[in-house]
């Protein structure tokens, strides 16, 4: 028999442009000080503490080799067991959930941090494309993004004024959400007037520079409620690579995503996502992808992303409510915004969201992405 | 008590100090083939990989997305996952964790590191903390000096017990069609009259900079009984790290390998690791630490390991062979490191090591994983399930 993982307590700090008088390690603390409070579980090694430690940070954000260091020394690893998932931070998660399934941990600690604000992501996600072909065209996550906006707007029509609506509904969102970066409200004038960043995507469409970290604690299911309350339990879990040759690929498809969904909805026993799902917190570092993966997700057809924002299907109070957080586009840092998606749905499924709670969410959806225009997806399927 | 695994293959590259001929995707499709060959499978019959290496020593952000059409992950679920020198035992403890969350049937983990793409030691300076111990930071060689210097003290040890575990190293490596240096040495002089880095520590007391790659496969216990005629059984794995501060006093830091060893010997019945442990494939970047770490690992008491090279018990052919492969100090490829002494005690388990074959029996293997202030990974591989 598989063993039941469950989510039981989640902290964040606020997300800000800048956090210049913290170290990357602070930041940490200030995320483990708050899991530790909440569970009043500590690293004690009889089996009552913290087992062990998923980190996730990166050498290049850092600017340090083995940037695990400090993060982790912060984060109970002294002589105990730490390992970082240097990616999107919903791979840290999914890491722990492993851990714990293998039945070699009880009780698992995650947590990721990024400074943005400390380097230009330029030059390091310039370091992601391949040497010979794909580095030397100065290409960086933006500007593939605007290469695959334009794509699938050729293919399947999208309007301004539909990626518009994605930015203003979660900029609306992120009204309600106390850790949220932006938490001004903008119009569809204002997004559609702002400068051109990477044609076609404008400033408003493109996610912040942004600073903080995001933690949780999972441990299994014995564990998990004694500890919890009300436990929320990861039912369904799916992850899939993509080319990396953006050449080799339709970018107007997301195949991989849509594997990475099948495989999580399988798990979950979730046959009509529209219908089975409650809430769903998507990577949207740009407005288009929100449309884009909603169609990955199997939420709508291929091509019927733009339809879905037009309905409103993905405001707070439509049917399937989208980033009620304000999403990635309202401020997260790169590798903590897919931490981030996990800790928000895991609010809202646990009754703890505050006044951007969607009533009676049972099943949420938790999706991260890392890479040149999708290029790894994960998901999660959590249940209350 | 956690489900049951099996390695069911692995593989490696040759290792050298430069493959021009090849970029790092190309180098780890090498180990990932000889993996797959190894284990009489296909790349279908994979359902996850998982890929790691030293993050910042070629400078490659993301790594894991420029190998995807390499190693074989197009469209299946995969991890990168880095700890800095013990990555590769990391990677192993990954491929563990994914199989035996039976949400994975087979997993490939691949690990690799070409530091000629990068500056190692740039790399390595930058481990320290900008703010307290940059100024202070020397890289490995530092490191290991003060190991011996620090060993000679307490033990009684002399610079020629570093050089004969050279010795026995070099003479392992000359079997191992994998391994890099291959000096055909034939005396202590001759390790003794190599270039000194910082004193006590030679040249040849030091591992070279090594490319190359590393991959294992590991199974659920049903898909291994099927799938394999020779499954190695994972047993346990266990990884330590600790706060990192090079001033705080502690010159040898030996806390975490000690512990790493203990909770694994005590979690698995091991009272006497010599006569319950068939050999070892430990992670020595240099010969002092073959000889400290070998304590730190219990296989003999304080202050004796140069004993147990003076009798040649950690000989190939001795009571408890320790790195028959050649080890660390003869190939270096730092991110496959750690998994390279995974795959090796497999080798030996399988009775597939060829010329490097140890003579005695191995039924159960003790291997580890060193890197960052002594974080260790340590990992034990039986012949038998039960």
């Amino acid at each position: 028999m598989n063993r039941k993982v469950g989510i039981v307590a989640v902290a964040q700090t606020e997300y800000e442009e800048a956090k210049p008088a913290w170290r990357e390690a602070e930041i940490t603390h200030q995320v483990v000080e708050k899991l530790s409070e909440e569970t009043g579980l500590n690293f004690a090694e009889d089996g009552t503490g913290i087992d062990a430690t998923v980190t996730c940070s990166s050498d290049h954000w850092d600017g340090r080799t083995l940037s695990d260091i400090p993060h982790g020394e912060v984060a109970g690893a002294h002589l105990r067991a730490e390992e970082k998932v240097s990616s999107d931070g919903i791979n840290a998660v999914i890491y722990a959930y492993l851990q714990i399934l293998s039945g070699h941990y009880d009780v698992v600690l995650v947590v990721a941090t990024c400074k943005e604000s400390q380097t230009v992501g330029h030059i390091i996600e310039n370091l992601a494309f391949d040497p010979v072909y794909q580095q030397k065209i100065d290409l960086d996550f933006l500007a593939a993004a605007a290469l695959q906006a334009n794509r699938y707007i050729h293919k399947y029509g999208i309007t301004p004024e539909q990626r518009a609506r994605v930015v203003v509904k979660n900029r609306g969102n992120a009204r309600n959400n106390p850790f949220a970066q932006l938490r001004a409200p903008v119009s569809m004038d204002e997004v559609l007037s702002s400068p051109m960043l990477a044609y076609p995507l404008r400033s408003l469409e493109a996610k912040p520079v942004s600073d903080g970290a995001c933690g949780l604690i999972l441990a299994s299911e014995e564990k998990a409620r004694k500890l919890a309350k009300k436990p929320v339990w990861i039912v369904g879990m799916g992850q899939c690579y993509e080319s990396h040759y953006l050449g080799d690929r339709d970018l107007a498809e997301c195949d991989a995503l849509s594997l990475a969904a099948k495989n999580a909805y399988r798990q979950a026993g979730i046959t009509d996502p529209m219908r089975d799902i409650n809430l769903a917190e998507i990577s949207e570092y740009c407005s288009y992808q929100e449309l884009f993966w909603s169609e990955g997700l199997g939420f709508c057809g291929k091509g019927e992303g733009g339809k879905l924002a037009d309905k409103g299907v993905t405001e707070s109070g439509g049917k399937l409510p989208v980033n009620p957080s304000g999403g990635i586009l309202s401020g997260n840092p790169t590798l903590v915004a897919g931490t981030a998606r996990v800790a928000e749905v895991a609010l809202q499924l646990m009754g703890k969201a505050s006044a951007r709670q969607i009533p009676k969410a049972k099943t949420g959806l938790a999706h991260g992405t890392y890479g040149p225009c999708g290029q790894h997806h994960a998901v999660l399927v959590l249940q209350a | 008590m956690a489900n049951r695994i099996a390695i069911i293959g692995v593989g490696q590259t040759y290792h050298t100090s430069k493959r021009p001929d090849v970029c790092i995707p190309e180098l780890c499709n090498e180990a990932i083939r000889a993996a797959l060959k190894d284990a009489e499978l296909t790349i279908k019959d994979i359902d996850a990989v998982v890929v790691g290496n030293m993050e910042l020593f070629e400078g490659r952000y993301h790594q894991d997305l420029w190998q995807v059409d390499y190693v074989g992950s197009y469209h299946k679920p995969g991890f990168r996952v880095t700890t800095g020198g013990t990555t590769g035992g990391t990677l192993a403890c990954t491929a563990f964790f994914c199989a035996a969350s039976r949400l994975f049937d087979v997993v490939m983990a691949v690990t690799f590191e070409k530091q000629s793409e990068g500056d190692s030691r740039a790399g390595l300076k930058t481990v320290a903390d900008p703010l307290w111990d940059r100024w202070i930071s020397t890289g490995a060689i530092g490191t290991f000096a003060r190991l011996g210097t620090w060993y000679m003290k307490e033990s009684g040890a002399t610079e020629e017990h570093a050089a004969l575990v050279r010795l026995k190293a070099d003479r392992n490596a000359c079997l191992n069609p994998h391994a890099h240096l291959k000096l055909h040495l034939n005396t202590v002089e001759d390790v003794l009259k190599s270039e000194m880095l910082v004193p006590p520590l030679k040249r040849l007391d030091m591992c070279p900079t090594s490319e190359g790659a590393c991959a294992i496969i590991v199974a659920s216990e049903k898909k291994a009984k099927k799938l394999s005629r020779k499954p190695v059984w994972v047993k346990d794995w266990i990884e330590v790290h600790n706060e990192t501060r090079y001033n705080r006093g502690d010159p040898v830091s030996l806390e975490n390998l000690e512990k790493a060893a203990l909770t694994i010997y005590k979690r698995n019945g091991i009272t006497n690791p010599r006569r319950d442990i068939s050999m070892a494939e430990i992670y020595e970047p240099s010969t002092w630490a073959e000889l400290v770490w070998s304590e730190a690992f219990h296989f003999c008491e304080k202050g004796e390991a140069y004993k147990l090279i003076e009798r040649g018990i950690t000989n190939r052919d001795g009571e408890f062979p320790v790195n028959p492969s050649g080890g660390v100090i003869a190939t270096n490829p730092i991110g496959a490191t750690g998994m390279i002494r995974v795959a090796e005690a497999a080798l030996q388990i399988r009775d597939d090591a060829g010329a490097h074959q140890v003579d005695r029996q191995v039924k159960k293997t003790f291997t580890t994983a060193w890197g960052g202030s002594s974080w260790t990974v340590a990992h034990l591989l039986s012949k038998t399930l039960n």
